[in-house]
């Protein structure tokens, strides 16, 4: 069921979505939902990886009580950026729906019944704007049909509007008043139905503040770690501190004897490779109270055959890795002839780029609680990205059935692909199993650290040929990294065609001549995916690069990059791959790599930030642009030195072209946060590995970025656009990385090659 | 086990735990009061924050023996019903993204605006530098607080 990755699936919906009354069995299933009112579901296929049909069962659930009261079903997760409020606002706004009125409840991880619901690759609203909208549209007609029929009057004439139908002669009636009568019209034709007008919408492309603000707020809020269940214990857990070790023999005795410590339990881990959804080799120390716990678990006395991995050293292997870029790797893409344009002569840069591994460091550390009972079937409250991932993990550690484990979704203290990964879901359901108990396994912050699946660590070298007349003749670019594919399979040595679509392969510039190549490099700690994955050290080279060739050609790097793109056009790429390009699991004729668009975010960038006024009175700004995740965005930062040299970055301008913008407060905050993510990434954080183990501890040791050095002002600007829309959770970081590079470079006049720059 | 009487938001709480047992894991694992967040256990990132007689501490840094009669305000108590104006203001700005953070972000704004009604952005910038917001919810965070100041 899994694909090998899971951010890159195919997750076309097609238009084939069908609304329908669900069965009263479903309707019993779904017990948090009102009953006694009119109930839609909605259906609809997708293709699965090979272009197969696959047909999922109810992907939403929408209920309209007799009480008035109009509930959606959340089906995806919510980690911050406010998909459990964008995606339900596109139901109630095309049901005219009263908003401040609308409840949401979460979805429990059901395949079965909302099909897919992995959380990550910036996709909920490209995939379910449409359905999502013929889900309301279709209760939206049912209602005005059962208006209409009871005032004698024409369909036409009626409209709804806050939660009630209303007649152009002035009549009115509350939802609730029409659901009897609607369950017994025919279901219009979801696909057939009328959607409104994109200017009736009151919701869609404004600023809707998310469902949950106020319980934010208050305290109120339930994540993974703030589920209760009576009799509930808690462990924590010394996990193998080298990838592959095993448990020797250890003493619980001084564990045991800390007031509170219930009992001691060992977990048998995957060994090498560690796998994506394995829990680590562990000892647990289960106790009545999370701080005895954690005392417990520190008293622990444990000995490990630490296994091949004792001696690994990342800088060791960062240095291996660069040194391999500087001969023929394997060539991924080629257009034209690098090798002949390189001798033709004129100028070769040559430039290498390292970035180190990154930890989520999610500001909720990861925590889950299962209760196996005792008829063996089991209960799980997750933070999850990735219910049905997380579902079948423990049913496959706990050898049940699938349906067995019931998979309910808390709110997720930050995700960035950490929570995507069910390694901590299973330690709970193993560790529930031992202690016959509902146990709540809580990460401690080191814990978070030393065990997290990391961004890769990265080596590139470009090479970049100007011509005689100092043209950019020629473009060779080598990668190499740790491939996610490794964690799970120790064979993948090179990036997956799917690491390589991410900014790398799709290079989008008119130069003649290309080539891109890999090299191997394998995975001695667990590699994941984090916030924009492989596209952050691929924009971070590229745009660093591009924009040193803009400066050896004396010309002003955004004028030079609008002369490097085409005439407006779609890109292929055809006959130049080596495998196979992704588009993020969209097809290119829906989703096309547009230079028009690219084009668009590079002049409003431009325009928006002043950039030529900047460039000339002095201001120290960097520019770049990166398309990631079918979304189109440039960026300028600005950075200054401020008291005792303390760099400071006082202004940051986005142009962003996400098609039509459903909440554009959660994109303008999706690009806020964006921003001082990818700040981290260039001035704080590092993940290091000696003898094995991570170097580093907690934010002392992993630092990020904090309020005095954070970006001052960040100002969005949305390219007005009625094209598909597609996600901004993960597009704000890869451009946002070499911009502040190319600023830091103005004022310290030093390039940057290497993250995370020190001042 | 040693017995305390604890004034939490107001009411007095009556428990049994170890003294060193930090005041985070008594409001979360004794008082079930989970609004106060766990984010790292060693006083560097601000997710725990409390007040204690109007100060901010870090409660994961703080064990409950050295609390005595000092009142506690945890994020329940500043208002259930969310009408302190760093709540409404953060409500205004729709602060958060995850979430995650923001009782402490919250907590120890009330905290800076409690003794220095009127602070400068430099001001605000140093009293929040210990409370991450990995989300980055920073400028508005910082904006929520002068809008907060505002009704002081
Ligand atoms: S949990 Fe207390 S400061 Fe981080
Ligand atoms: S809102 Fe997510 S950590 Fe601050």
């Amino acid at each position: 069921m899994m694909p090998k990755f899971p951010f890159l699936k195919n997750k076309d919906p097609k238009n084939t979505s069908k609304v329908f009354i669900p069965s009263r069995r479903d309707f019993l299933k779904i017990g948090s939902l009102a009953t006694g009112g009119l109930l839609l579901g909605v259906n609809f296929q997708c293709s699965g990886p090979r272009g197969e049909t696959i047909t999922f069962a109810p992907n939403v659930y929408l209920s309209i009580g007799s009480d008035n009261q109009v509930t959606i079903v959340a089906h995806r997760s919510e980690m911050g950026t406010g998909i459990r409020t964008s995606l339900p606002m596109i139901v109630a706004d095309e049901l005219g729906a009263d908003w401040s009125k609308v409840k949401i409840v979460q979805a429990e991880g059901d395949e079965e019944k909302y099909g897919d619901q992995n959380t990550d690759g910036s996709y909920s609203v490209r995939m379910f704007y449409e359905p999502m909208r013929r889900a309301g549209a279709t209760a939206r007609h049912m209602l005005l049909a059962a208006a209409a029929q009871k005032w004698g009057v024409e369909i036409a004439d009626c409209r709804t509007e806050n939660g009630e139908v209303v007649h152009s002669g002035g009549k009115k009636i509350k939802f609730g008043d029409l659901v009897e009568a609607a369950k017994d019209l025919d279901m219009p034709d979801a696909e057939s139905v009328a959607l409104k007008e994109f200017a009736a919408y009151k919701l869609i492309g404004r600023d809707v503040p998310i469902y949950d603000n106020l319980d934010f707020a208050t305290g109120k809020a339930v994540f993974g770690a703030d589920v209760d269940l009576p009799d509930m214990l808690v462990a924590v857990v010394k996990r193998s501190p080298v990838i592959g070790a095993k448990v020797l023999k250890y003493n619980e005795q001084k564990a045991l004897a800390v007031p509170g410590v219930n009992r001691v339990v060992k977990i048998e881990g995957a060994g090498i490779p560690p796998g994506l959804d394995k829990a680590l080799e562990g000892v647990a120390v289960i106790a009545d109270n999370t701080w005895a716990a954690i005392k417990g678990r520190d008293a622990l006395e444990i000995e490990w055959d630490l296994g091949p991995n004792e001696a690994y050293d990342s800088e060791q292997q960062l240095k291996e890795m660069l040194a391999s870029t500087s001969v023929n790797g394997q060539v991924r893409r080629e257009r034209g002839n690098f090798n002949a344009a390189r001798q033709q002569g004129g100028q070769v840069i040559e430039r290498t780029y390292l970035v180190p591994f990154y930890a989520h460091a999610t500001m909720e550390p990861p925590a889950a609680i299962a209760h196996v009972h005792g008829d063996g079937t089991c209960e799980i409250w997750a933070p999850t990205q990735h219910p049905q991932w997380a579902r079948q993990a423990v049913a496959q550690a706990l050898g049940i059935d699938y349906q067995d484990v019931k998979m309910n979704v808390t709110l997720l203290g930050g995700g960035f692909g950490r929570k995507s990964k069910p390694d901590f879901v299973v330690e709970a359901a193993l560790l529930s199993r031992a202690a016959k108990l509902p146990v709540r396994v809580q990460w401690t912050r080191d814990d978070d650290l030393h065990h997290d699946f990391y961004h890769a660590q990265s080596a590139q070298r470009i090479r970049a040929v100007l011509d005689k007349n100092g043209n950019l003749n020629g473009w060779n670019h080598h990668t190499v990294f740790p491939a996610i594919g490794a964690t799970a399979n120790a064979d993948e040595l090179h990036p997956s065609d799917g690491e390589l679509g991410l900014g790398c392969i799709d290079f989008p510039y008119e130069v003649p001549h290309i080539r891109i190549e890999t090299h191997e490099s394998k995975a001695h700690t667990r590699i994941g995916w984090l916030r924009s994955v492989s596209n952050i050290h691929h924009s971070f080279a590229i745009n660093c690069m591009l924009d040193e060739v803009a400066e050896a050609k004396g010309q002003d790097p955004v004028d030079f990059l609008l002369g490097m793109l085409s005439e407006d056009k779609d890109l292929t790429f055809d006959g130049e791959l080596k495998g196979d390009f992704g588009n993020y699991g969209e097809p290119l004729e829906a989703f096309p790599w547009n230079t028009r668009r690219l084009r668009g975010v590079i002049q409003k960038v431009a325009q928006e930030s002043n950039w030529k006024a900047a460039v000339s009175s002095g201001k120290k700004v960097g520019f770049a642009v990166h398309k990631s995740f079918l979304t189109y965005v440039a960026c300028v930062v600005e950075v200054a030195n401020g008291d005792n040299d303390q760099l400071l970055i006082p202004e940051v301008h986005y142009a962003v072209d996400c098609g039509i913008g459903v909440n554009t407060d959660r994109i303008r905050s999706q690009f806020e946060g964006g921003a001082q993510f990818a700040t981290s990434l260039v001035l704080n954080s590092a993940i290091t590995l000696k003898n094995g183990k991570v170097q580093q501890n907690n934010f002392d040791g992993y630092q990020v970025i904090r309020m005095p050095q954070s970006p001052k002002k960040i100002h969005v600007h949305l390219v007005e656009s009625m094209e598909k829309p597609t996600g901004v959770g993960e597009p704000p970081v890869p451009p946002y990385i070499p911009a502040l590079c190319n600023a830091i470079y103005k004022l310290t006049g030093e390039r940057i090659y290497r993250l995370p720059y020190k001042a | 086990m040693e017995k305390y009487t604890l004034i939490i938001n107001g009411k007095k709480e009556s428990l049994e735990a170890q003294p060193e047992m930090p005041l985070l894991w008594v409001l979360r694992d004794i008082l079930n009061l989970k609004g106060t967040k766990y984010g790292c256990g060693q006083g560097l990132c601000g997710s725990c924050t409390v007040l204690l007689d109007d100060v901010a501490i870090r409660s994961c840094a703080y064990p409950i023996s050295e609390i005595g009669d000092q009142k506690i305000t945890t994020i329940e108590g500043l208002s259930p019903e969310g009408n302190h104006p760093v709540q409404k203001a953060w409500v205004t700005h729709v602060v958060p993204q995850c979430g995650y953070c923001q009782t402490g972000q919250i907590m120890n704004a009330a905290a800076l605006l409690k003794r220095n009604s009127n602070p400068s952005e430099e001001e605000i910038e140093s009293a929040m530098a210990g409370n991450i917001c990995r989300c980055g919810t920073y400028n508005r965070i910082k904006e929520a607080i002068i809008t907060a100041s505002k009704s002081y």
